[in-house]
């Protein structure tokens, strides 16, 4: 019920309507609920109307420090089983 | 698909696990509640509990909106469907969920109500200037994501002059919900829940920020990590409780950055306040009377009310005897507990709330555990505790 996704602002249609995509599907969606309006904005859709916007920059630390665990995780493999490339 | 893929990787999620795995105390048990049905289906659908320690317990919480709406609630949204006049729309999930003598509204629908399903809210708009002559009633449920959608539907019904449109609202408040399982003092015949750590709702704390849970964690002790729905979300969140129980600590804390601050989104928290107010109580499947647990139209739109409109009545009902949703929406039972679980009750025909959203437990269950799973499924909190 509370699902909801991120996509993309690709057009803005006047009174609180924009376009927005995600994987080549592209929906209406209402952004009374939010402040501002900006293409190639990420939104955070539910049932038709964005709930917030998403912060790109803290989406980008979050996969940064996915990233840097998985490659901690790498090394530790590799210092214990030396004879892996 | 940019911040959707990058949050579901699987070299990730093996190092989150041995990070968990390096974390957790061997020697004791860590029982964690995902409140919202969304982690709960995100856990069983990418089987996020199989990479979890053994003593790292995930109790699965009540925030699926079907599960805990009370029938009577469902019973008299359809009564109201029936009457000849009205036009009644609602989510999808709604109009399956079992209501009492094994009606439902989709049942009502093929006896000739009119009853719809919505993905929007707003296309009660379009429908209520195409049939003036019908009475449209939104049937209204969710937690506070859901909420801003229907008090913006009541103020643009109101700003376009509609007058053949009414909400029944059924929405309802996250924090008082999670307060109520911590006071949960074991009535008749109930054990109490153990829990150490909440996993906190992503959309939900987008709408009202992580500042409302701040409260309850000093309170009761209990620490919250506010996650996103996606599995290294999830899983990110796991390594952080186990960290502050470790610790003894009890903070709020926000994995989901990346949409929630703590705050909240204002705009939305506005717009629900200049339409709805708290109701002094409120029944909820499975935890019963909760105090100021949900949200009611304030008298200012009271033409947009259909609880006011249509005089609605609720009619006390007996549950099936053999459904076991309500010890299950409490945390106190799992699914395979209950002795219909996937025979009599299954999606394609549930018995109980819980089979028929794709966030209740059992839904999830039925379609993600793998018969014949070695891996038993945790046990969730029957015990006393510690």
């Amino acid at each position: 019920m509370c699902l909801a996704v991120p996509l993309r602002v690709i057009s803005l249609l006047g009174d609180d309507w924009v376009e927005a995509e995600v994987g080549g599907v592209i929906s209406r969606v209402s952004i009374a609920l939010i402040e501002g309006d900006d293409i190639g904005d990420y939104l955070i859709v539910h049932a038709g109307f964005a709930i917030t916007r998403l912060d790109v920059e803290e989406a980008e630390k979050t996969l940064a420090l996915f990233a840097e665990i998985s490659a901690h995780l790498v090394r530790t493999q590799h210092a214990l089983h030396p004879r892996l490339p | 698909m940019r911040y959707i893929h990058g949050f579901r990787d699987g070299g990730a999620a093996a190092a989150l696990a041995e990070l968990i795995g390096a974390e957790v105390d061997s020697t004791r048990e860590y029982h964690l509640m995902e409140f919202c049905g969304g982690h709960t289906h995100a856990i069983f659908r990418y089987g996020v509990e199989e990479l979890l320690p053994r003593n790292v317990r995930l109790v699965h919480g009540p925030g699926c909106p079907v599960c805990v709406l009370a029938m009577p609630r469902l019973d008299a949204a359809i009564e109201l469907a029936s009457r000849p006049q009205v036009t009644l729309m609602s989510y999808g999930d709604m109009v399956r969920v079992p209501a009492s003598r094994r009606g439902s509204l989709l049942k009502a629908r093929a006896q000739g109500a009119d009853v719809r399903m919505a993905y929007s809210a707003l296309e009660a708009l379009d429908i209520a200037v195409a049939n003036p002559d019908r009475e449209i009633v939104f049937f209204a449920i969710g937690f506070e994501t859901t909420t801003p959608a229907t008090a913006h539907l009541i103020l643009e019904a109101r700003r376009r002059g509609l007058r053949n449109i009414t909400v029944y609202c059924n929405h309802v408040v996250t924090p008082a919900a999670i307060q109520s399982i911590l006071d949960a003092p074991g009535a008749a015949g109930q054990t109490q829940v153990r829990i150490d750590g909440f996993i906190g709702p992503s959309h939900v704390s987008a709408v009202i920020g992580s500042a409302p849970y701040e409260e309850f964690a000093h309170t009761y002790r209990k620490p919250v990590v506010i996650a996103g729905f996606e599995p290294l979300d999830v899983m990110q969140a796991v390594y952080m409780l186990v960290k502050q129980i470790n610790d003894g600590q009890a903070w709020v804390e926000n994995q989901f950055t990346r949409g929630v601050t703590r705050h909240g989104n204002r705009k939305a928290q506005a717009i629900v306040a200049e339409v709805f107010e708290l109701r002094a109580s409120f029944e909820w499947r499975g935890l019963g009377y909760l105090a100021h647990s949900a949200m009611r139209i304030k008298s200012s739109y009271a033409e947009y009310d259909a609880e006011r409109r249509f005089a609605m009545q609720e009619t006390p009902v007996r549950e099936n005897a053999a459904c076991q949703c309500p010890s299950i929406i409490r945390g106190q039972k799992k699914p395979t507990d209950c002795t219909i679980f996937g025979t009599v009750c299954t999606p394609r025909s549930p018995i109980g709330s819980c089979m028929v959203s794709a966030e209740g437990v059992c839904a999830a269950h039925y379609k993600y555990r793998r018969i014949g799973n070695t891996v038993a499924p945790a046990t969730v909190g029957l015990g006393a505790p510690a």
